[in-house]
């Protein structure tokens, strides 16, 4: 058995000599290297664009919005982003021209050339502004998107209720900080242009290339380079720097290749939707949610582009993995004149589980409740309904990921003790947070999909995995060869998985969404179970068998050997061609979404977690150390365990640092902290020791019973980090991340008789 | 915006003065190139010529001269703490070159650089300003020496003529009675600049402050010694009541501002905090 | 400029402008692409090499300063196409995920060993400290670098 065991990766070798290409690493004869020009304002008008008389540009190729064959956007979702601004600017970084020359140096020496003269209009730069100014810069009213979800009656829930308790929670822009900056190469041909470089979903830049050159099917390329962490900023992106590359390339009739440098890539990229997420709360005395209002903004940036699925997950999200029979959920996603925000690990449920886990502590501390015991009063168990009306039936793990992490980590005793230990300045605390995950894509967003992906047989008896889900890290390749290795009863290291390239490969879906093992992997098994089919309906009319089985290499009847799977793999492609095995994605019986209502089944599946979090505050810089965090999450069956530890590890720390150290600083709708010295990630030293428990309730929908990872592990260590500060210090801090600036506040606000006590476990 | 620098490196001190005497106006020195390279990339720093010291031996070395340090301006922070001279005499640096950066940084960084580089939140200038330390500045024209604390005259300006090259720092060492804190407040706890930085000199007899010097960076235009705050605590009790005091003068007495890295307040704040804390410890 | 190093065991000579980045004369003169360039500040440590036995950041070393240096990349590390044990280590950690801060922690992960054959857990986030990493959260990569240790005991 391949799955459940820590094979050697498939993608490793390469990347530990030195040897892996990313797409910076590769040189091509011919070719030219391109820079952006982007807009200096954040709303307003191109009046004049002049190129500097005292430079030579003679030797730089200059593309605009008029050398685009195609209709001028990036296509996603509403298609309403250009791909360079033609007169309007919506905001600060907005790509208006292309240069190309024969060197880095030169193309950004003739891109600071380029004169632009601006009209400048006031622009509306916060969530805020959008909602009271009259000026609209979208629509009539300057929201992409509203959701509404309801269930029973709350206005009634919140006359019975004992307690009403409100709050308001803020979180930020995050960066998403991959290592490798976003690049591109484009190469054009006679019929045809390829687009290679750092991306997350081939096809989605195939789609907008097309459009864009006025290519068919075949004649747009595109080939995923090693890729040197994604985390959602290289889903839509990777789209737009294709294009501008392709146009410079298709200009030019040369290789382009684009490089961002990190403080563009900072600049001018998508980032996690800031928020704001305001709760109030019915509860009964004995702990009892009984109902629910919640208000969510997320700030969209200038253009539609993923908002309105980053707020739908949002707003499911939004009451957490607990049951409240009365609830109101009201979303909107807002127009701002900042760069578009998009896809970031988790994609709206970091933000909305911030919220409402400190809502939840905030509920536990006013009624004097143990914030455990007011879990376990609420957490949604199987056969539970959900928000949206799901019941869930398979694979909740909620009650033995919160008992593992609670156990695991002697949260009970250390929320006991704690306090005993506090004197002087540095105090220390623990807190917990609960939270879950769907996976894959919303409601319909599946089934409408229906993503595709094979297995080939070679006649050397391997097998080849034809999928176009990407490697970013997470161990793509490795997984699907341990699913397709054990379903057909051959070894780890017979099976091989295709480059991500849209002219060999199918249309998986996007690598995102949690959705690449529990979706793609279980088409592929399933793909793979038909490849083994047809083997086997081959032998046993060969052998003239009627139970022919497939067991570790060799194909057998009545426990016999009778000839092996590589063998009879030649002769099968010998005599037939081709053994390729395509299988789609279908949702799981009785899964079913309504869009109209917006209820149903949202996702086939949740994933749960539970973090706790030890911390130490020094009162007298106000800085956070993380000490530990134990985690357990449920993620149906690991089929590494060390990519899935992995998985948890990172995403985690990528939360600690969602919660005490990153965010965006904006003066006037630019961004002044697009260097690594200002935008802030934990080094080594700012990482805490991590323990983690997979707990595995298995998926019975996925391959090998998994289910998604991916993104579970973002959600939980911020709000478990604000809840150790809050027990180490008493202050409770609404708005992440929570900075030694925000906790000095923070306690100077607090009645003088709680800041330098630090409470411990009285509620 | 100049492509491709020129780049002259002499190999002895003797050919740098020349260099300097002849391009010091028109070309920029460079040692371990931490602070100048990250400028060049990021093109705020538009410069055509540098003067390469990197193989200039004789700025190296730390040597004992009995009373005072001699520390040669390339020496590198890595090198600052594996001396056992420095560990001994001069123990605040060694804490503060450990704050600087990370090891890549360490092991290039130099205390010269970190000297004449000028930034307001440079790790090493309150340790030399709290020792008063003297540097040796040389040219064409001969040695001259400068007191540490008379050497900035704003931001980011020193009174380096254009000939110039900083040879040593000399600093004296830490008496028998007395200690020496550092302490670095930043973003994360390695590969940050500081949002504020203090060094503190400090001797006693019994209960009484006999002399303390106090030195801040990231906090005002330039290092700065907490004159005031140092004059307030001379001769006095170390007691409750005075260190009350001490902090509320430090933390009106330095000038921070709020920017992209933390608030006015928050500076003020941490001064007098960590005043107050190294004062209790030594009660 | 022309400057005469030694590189990976052999011994090179370049012809380059003075104040050229050593990365860039790495990636571009010498096509040895296993050291990245993240951010070019020298904040993440993806640039790492070693140059006379310590570690630094290529893209804060003007080629200049060069000469005569002894330089160790991350294409020196293995031989003969095999890995090294501290190499074996991380493959089998799962101390690299994206691989792109990777040949950088591999540079300080080496020198640390070099140095310090028995270092302690702190000692490891000591010296890794300028490579930042965003896939991991470093719990691999420090349990890999443990583990090369005790194996080279």
């Amino acid at each position: 058995m391949a799955v459940g065991q820590n094979v050697l990766r498939r993608e490793g070798y390469e990347k530990l000599t030195g040897a892996a290409r990313y797409i910076d690493d590769i040189a091509l004869d011919g070719m030219l290297y391109g820079k952006t020009v982007r807009s200096a304002i954040p709303r307003g008008r191109v009046k004049t664009i002049t190129f500097d008389p005292g430079y030579d540009w003679s030797r730089v190729v200059i593309a605009d919005y008029r050398d685009i064959p195609g209709d001028n956007y990036v296509a996603l979702i509403e298609n309403d982003q250009p791909l360079l601004a033609e007169t309007e600017i919506r905001h600060c970084e907005e790509p208006i021209l292309l240069v190309a020359a024969e060197s880095k140096r030169e193309a950004e020496i003739a891109a600071r050339r380029v004169i632009i003269e601006y009209e400048e209009s006031a622009p509306l730069l916060t969530i805020e502004q959008a909602l009271n100014s009259d000026e609209t810069i979208y629509g009539s009213d300057n929201i992409f998107k509203r959701f509404l979800i309801a269930r029973g009656d709350v206005d009634e829930g919140f006359k019975q209720a004992d307690h009403i308790i409100t709050g308001e929670y803020r979180v930020p822009h995050q960066e998403q900080l991959y290592i490798e900056t976003q690049g591109m190469i484009a190469i054009p041909a006679k019929d045809s242009m390829t687009v290679m470089g750092s991306m997350q979903c081939p096809y989605y830049v195939h789609k907008a290339i097309k459009q864009l050159f006025n290519l068919q099917d075949e004649q747009a390329i595109v080939i995923q380079t090693t890729t040197g962490g994604g985390f959602g900023g290289k889903e839509e992106y990777p789209s737009m720097i294709a294009a501008h590359a392709a146009l410079l390339a298709h200009k030019a009739q040369r290789p382009v290749k684009m490089i961002y440098d990190r403080s563009e890539d900072i600049a001018s990229t998508p980032k996690r939707h800031p928020g704001i997420i305001r709760h109030r709360t019915g509860v009964m005395s004995d702990g009892r949610l009984i109902a629910s209002e919640i208000e969510i903004l997320f700030d969209g940036g200038a253009y539609a582009t993923l908002s309105s699925v980053v707020l739908s997950r949002g707003a499911i999200h939004a009451q957490g993995p607990y049951k409240c029979e009365n609830l109101r959920v009201t979303a909107r996603a807002v127009a701002t004149n900042t760069p578009p925000n998009g896809a970031f690990r988790g994609f709206g449920a970091p933000q909305v589980t911030f919220a409402y886990e400190l809502q939840m502590e905030k509920i536990a501390s006013e009624l004097g409740i143990d914030p455990l015991e007011l879990r376990r009063v609420n957490m949604l168990r199987e056969g539970d309904i959900t928000a949206t009306g799901q019941r869930l039936t398979w694979s909740v793990g909620s009650e033995a990921v919160l008992d593992a992490a609670v156990e695991r980590s002697g949260f009970v005793e250390k929320r006991r003790t704690i306090s005993q230990n506090n004197s002087g300045a540095k105090r220390r605390g623990i807190g917990l947070s609960f939270f879950f995950h769907g996976a894959g894509f919303t409601g319909s967003g599946e089934a409408k999909m229906k993503a595709q992906a094979g297995v080939e047989i070679t006649p050397e008896g391997r097998a080849r995995v034809l999928a176009g889900s990407t490697e970013i890290g997470q161990g793509t390749r490795t997984i699907f060869c341990q699913i397709v290795a054990d379903e057909l009863g051959i070894s780890y290291d017979d099976v091989e998985v295709e480059d991500p390239d849209t002219s060999r490969v199918p249309d998986s879906g996007p690598t995102v969404a949690s959705r690449t093992c529990m979706v793609v992997g279980r088409v592929i098994q399933l793909a793979a179970r038909e490849s083994k089919d047809r083997l086997l309906q081959f032998v046993a009319e060969r052998f003239g068998e009627s139970e022919v089985k497939l067991i570790e290499g060799w194909f057998t009847a009545d426990g016999k050997r009778l000839v092996r799977f590589d063998e009879t793999a030649r002769e099968y492609v010998n005599l037939r061609g081709e053994l390729r095995a395509y299988a789609r994605y279908a949702s799981p019986p009785g899964v079913e979404w309504d869009d109209d209502t917006y209820s149903g089944d949202a996702y086939p599946v949740f994933s749960y977690g539970a973090d706790v979090a030890e911390v130490e505050v020094d009162l007298d810089t106000c800085e956070v150390t993380t000490l530990k965090i134990t985690t357990a999450q449920d993620i149906g069956r690991a089929i590494h365990p060390i990519l899935a530890a992995g998985q948890i590890e990172g995403g985690t720390l990528q939360a600690v640092g969602y919660g005490l150290f990153e965010e965006l600083v904006w003066d006037r709708g630019r961004v002044v902290n697009n260097r690594l010295t200002n935008y802030i990630i934990p080094t080594s030293l700012d990482a805490p020791e991590m323990e983690t428990i997979i707990v595995e309730k298995e998926y019975p929908y996925g391959p090998f019973g998994a289910k998604g990872v991916g993104e579970l592990p973002m959600d939980g260590a911020a709000p478990a980090i604000a809840a150790a500060i809050y027990n180490a210090t008493g202050a409770l801090v609404n708005e992440i991340p929570i900075t030694p600036e925000r906790l000095l506040a923070a306690l100077e606000n607090m009645p003088a008789t709680d800041s330098r006590q630090a409470r411990s476990d009285q509620r | 915006m100049v492509h491709d620098p020129a780049a002259w490196s002499p190999t002895s001190l003797d050919e740098a003065y020349e260099l300097l005497a002849e391009r010091g106006s028109e070309a920029t020195i460079i040692a371990g190139g931490t602070d100048l390279m990250v400028a060049l990339n990021s093109r705020s720093l538009d410069a055509g010529e540098f003067i390469d010291i990197w193989r200039l031996d004789e700025l190296r070395g730390v040597s004992d001269e009995g009373e005072t340090v001699r520390i040669g301006s390339l020496t590198t922070y890595t090198q600052l703490i594996k001396s056992p001279l420095i560990q001994q005499n001069l123990p605040s640096l060694v804490e503060s070159s450990r704050t600087i950066g990370a090891i890549q940084i360490q092991n290039r960084g130099t205390l010269g650089g970190n000297i004449v580089n000028a930034s307001p939140a440079g790790d090493s200038l309150p340790v030399l300003a709290a020792f008063d330390a003297e540097l040796e500045i040389g040219s064409v024209r001969g040695v001259r020496r400068v007191e540490f604390n008379r050497f900035y005259t704003g931001y980011r300006k020193t009174v380096m003529k254009p000939d110039e090259i900083l040879l040593a720092v000399r600093s004296r060492k830490l008496k028998p009675n007395e200690r020496s804190f550092f302490l670095k407040v930043g973003a994360r706890r390695a590969q940050a600049i500081s949002k504020i930085v203090m060094a503190v000199n400090v001797s006693t007899t019994g209960a009484v402050i006999n002399s303390i010097n106090i030195a801040l960076g990231s906090v005002a235009p330039t290092v700065m010694r907490a004159v005031e705050t140092e004059s307030l605590l001379t001769n006095e009790n170390l007691d409750p009541t005075n260190i009350e005091r001490a902090r509320r003068t430090i933390s009106q007495e330095i000038a921070p501002i709020t920017d992209v890295r933390s608030t006015e307040h928050y500076r003020r704040t941490v001064a007098g905090n960590a005043l107050a804390k190294i004062l209790h410890r030594l009660m | 400029m022309k400057i005469t190093f030694q590189i990976n065991g052999v011994e090179r000579e370049i012809d380059s402008p003075p104040m050229k980045r050593l990365l860039d004369v790495l990636r571009e003169d010498l096509r040895l692409t296993g050291t990245k360039e993240g951010c070019g500040e020298g904040e993440c440590g993806a640039c790492s090499v070693i140059v006379d036995g310590e570690v630094i950041n290529s893209c804060l070393a003007p080629i200049c300063q060069m000469q005569g240096a002894n330089l160790l990349t991350a294409e020196g590390l293995s031989r003969d196409g095999r890995l090294d044990p501290l190499q074996q280590a991380f493959l089998e950690c799962g101390a690299a995920q994206c691989g792109i801060c990777t040949p950088g922690m591999l540079i300080s992960a080496r020198s640390l060993l070099d140095a310090n054959p028995r270092p302690t857990r702190d000692e490891i986030k000591e010296a890794i400290a300028g490579n930042l990493c965003r896939c991991t959260g470093y719990i691999k990569i420090i349990d890999a670098i443990e583990f090369a240790a005790g194996a080279r005991r």
